[in-house]
């Protein structure tokens, strides 16, 4: 089967996303000292997508697997963010 | 085709095991042994959920306090609600003929993870056995109603903590046994058996098993929200603690209403099954009854608010709501008219599972049409937290997927248990069974638009004569459910035995012996045409 041949990442990759994945927890963690009013939890979701992104792609091996999961994966993100899109309709015009 | 004479494999039932006794079934990764051990579970847990409903409406026979207190009818339609929803509907169909026939009408031995199968089944128990706890333990039983709603899930006295995590543990069985039919589905057809090849009944349960997949985490995650709350009181949706219920309403909802299609996708694919054979016709309109499936599938995700239509949400979100519950008619409808259309000009074979569809397609058109009464706001309004919507819910539950489980029960019994039934007292049952029906959920139809309140256990004067009605279809009902249930058993015993396809069905369960071996076929199917290849 084509998903089972090995994708060996070298330990550095994984050492710069460890990295990569601290700063940006460090950020958003100072981030929350200051005050940005409305844009507080946009900027904290930004931060936390991205991190996980790199999560799924690289520890979770999407960004090396058949194309077939990384489509599930998208299509699992579409269906969750019209689901929250149809609820901001009631919060956002109450 | 049949290869009854010349087999030699043991069927499922007389297969001997490692195990013996009760293990060689307990233990069973077969998946035909699993879906006996769902159908005898499910139908014991029925029978408990259909003794309660019965009670409660002994007690609706008359006004004032009839036969149980107020705080025991609580208890009772809670209870009722939760089994009947979470243990009988949800997995209803799948567990038990989605389980026995999807590997073999796609032409596989079993399914992608047998061990998985099992391991779904043991959830099933135990969450039901949490949900059985919950009513013998701490101050009394839980009196929520299956909803749980905020806030008063978690103000009650009642012994919400195991009946919530039971419900989050039957969630768990859900998600596992959709997996599994994906993975299924995907991988494990029979060569030949492209997409457009593959028989309906597994094509719905292809679709509800997305659903079961990914909308199931999200009443997982909301009744854990609930624990979070009572125990460590997080503010997610009490108001004193900063929370917002309407929330636990959105989140409730967002699992629920699909929840609706996990249960009647697979009663559609079911009926979509036996109209073909009884008719000896190909079925009309193949691709727009899979298209359709699919579109209900996806649609179902976007209306849960028509359940919110008096809490309070935005005029824009109640809108939205009820468009989109409009949409979801038009994939319905569709199937509806393409099973009429199958039975245009068929050579029409009255037998005990078609006259379950007949019986499935007219109240499941009373439940839709009943439906789009309480998907328009204004109507709502006045309609709501009546008995219109008691009678609507059950005429889509109980009257679809119920009416589509025993005609399934009817229509695959030779070849699940190698016996014929009575067909007599088969249809019998199923006469007595329909007018009490009728006359229990009709009538109720027309209390809740004089405005008679749903989970009261008293009510005005003016809705006696209506509740005498009702009540008395309900034991009517009961009874005709008894014969049928009996009827099947004692055909268990002295039936005639079963050739391997007795109704002349055309899918790939017709063509193994009646029971099925071990294995289900000698050698796996080589498809070139079509599910429903007639004349
Ligand atoms: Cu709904």
């Amino acid at each position: 089967m084509e998903n089972e041949k090995n994708h060996i990442i070298p330990y550095k990759t994984f050492l710069y996303v460890l990295a990569g994945l601290i700063a940006l927890t460090l950020t958003s963690v100072t981030l929350t000292q200051i005050s940005l009013g409305a844009m507080t939890v946009t900027i904290a979701l930004i931060i936390a997508a991205v991190k996980s992104s790199f999560v799924l792609s690289i520890f979770m091996h999407l960004k090396f697997e058949n194309k077939m999961f990384s489509r599930a994966v998208i299509g699992v993100i579409l269906l969750l963010s019209a689901v929250i899109a149809i609820t901001l309709l009631d919060y956002l015009n109450r | 085709m049949s290869r009854e004479n010349n087999t030699v494999e043991p069927s499922y039932l007389d297969y001997k095991g490692k195990y013996k006794g009760i293990f060689s079934w307990i233990l069973s990764t077969d998946h035909k042994r699993i879906a006996i051990l769902y159908l005898f579970s499910l139908l014991a847990f029925f029978a408990t959920g259909a003794t309660l409903g019965l009670l409660m409406k002994l007690e609706l026979i008359a006004p004032g306090k009839t036969i149980m207190t107020a705080q025991t009818y609580n208890a009772f339609f809670t209870l009722h609600g939760i089994i009947m929803i979470f243990a009988v509907v949800i997995p209803g169909l799948p567990a038990v003929f989605g389980n026995f026939l999807l590997p073999i009408m796609i032409g596989a031995k079993d399914v992608a993870f047998p061990r998985l199968n099992l391991l779904s089944w043991y959830f099933y128990v135990a969450g039901v056995t949490l949900v059985l706890i919950s009513q013998f333990t701490g101050q009394g039983p839980p009196d929520t109603g299956w909803t749980f709603y905020a806030p008063y899930s978690f103000r009650t006295t009642g012994n919400m903590l195991p009946a919530v995590f039971g419900a989050f543990v039957l969630g768990f069985s859900s998600i596992l046994t959709g997996l599994n039919f994906l993975v299924t589905i995907h991988r494990m057809r029979a060569p030949g058996m492209t997409w457009l090849k593959m028989p309906l009944f597994p094509w719905t349960l292809y679709a509800t098993g997305w659903v079961q997949l990914l909308a199931t985490p999200i009443i997982g995650i909301t009744l854990l929200m609930i624990i979070a709350e009572r125990t460590l009181h997080i503010g997610f949706f009490d108001p004193t603690l900063g929370g917002d219920p309407l929330l636990y309403q959105h989140l409730f909802w967002t699992y629920s209403h699909p929840a609706v299609y996990i249960m009647i996708l697979p009663a559609m694919g079911a009926i979509s099954e036996i109209i073909p054979t009884f008719c000896h016709k190909t079925i009309f309109g193949y691709k727009f009854i899979v298209a359709s499936s699919i579109a209900i599938a996806f649609v179902g995700y976007f209306i849960w608010g028509h359940h919110m239509f008096t809490s309070g949400m935005s005029g824009t979100a109640l809108y939205t709501f009820s468009l989109l519950t409009f949409l979801v008619a038009i994939p319905s409808a569709i199937k509806v008219f393409n099973w009429i259309a199958t039975m245009y000009k068929g050579s029409i074979d009255l037998q005990t599972p078609f006259y379950w569809a007949l019986g499935f397609l007219f109240v499941f058109m009373i439940g839709g049409f009943t439906g789009l009464i309480l998907g328009s706001l204004a109507t709502d309004i006045h309609l709501h937290n009546t008995h219109f919507v008691v009678s609507h819910f059950h005429f889509i539950v109980f009257g679809g997927t119920g009416f589509a489980f025993f005609g399934a029960m009817h229509y695959w019994y030779p070849k699940i248990t190698g016996k014929m039934y009575d067909t007599r007292w088969a249809n019998t049952g199923l006469i007595i069974f329909f007018a009490g029906f009728i006359t229990l959920y009709g009538e109720m139809i027309f209390l809740g638009m004089k405005g008679m309140p749903r989970r009261y256990y008293d009510y005005d004067e003016v809705f006696h004569t209506g509740n005498i009605f009702s009540s008395l279809g309900a034991i009517v009902m009961y009874f005709g459910l008894a014969v049928i249930i009996i009827n099947l058993i004692a055909s268990l015993r002295n039936g005639a035995k079963a050739p391997s396809d007795p109704w002349g069905g055309k899918t790939l369960e017709w063509t193994i012996p009646s029971p099925p071996p071990v294995e289900n076929f000698d050698e796996i199917p080589v498809i070139t045409k079509g599910p429903y290849n007639y004349k």
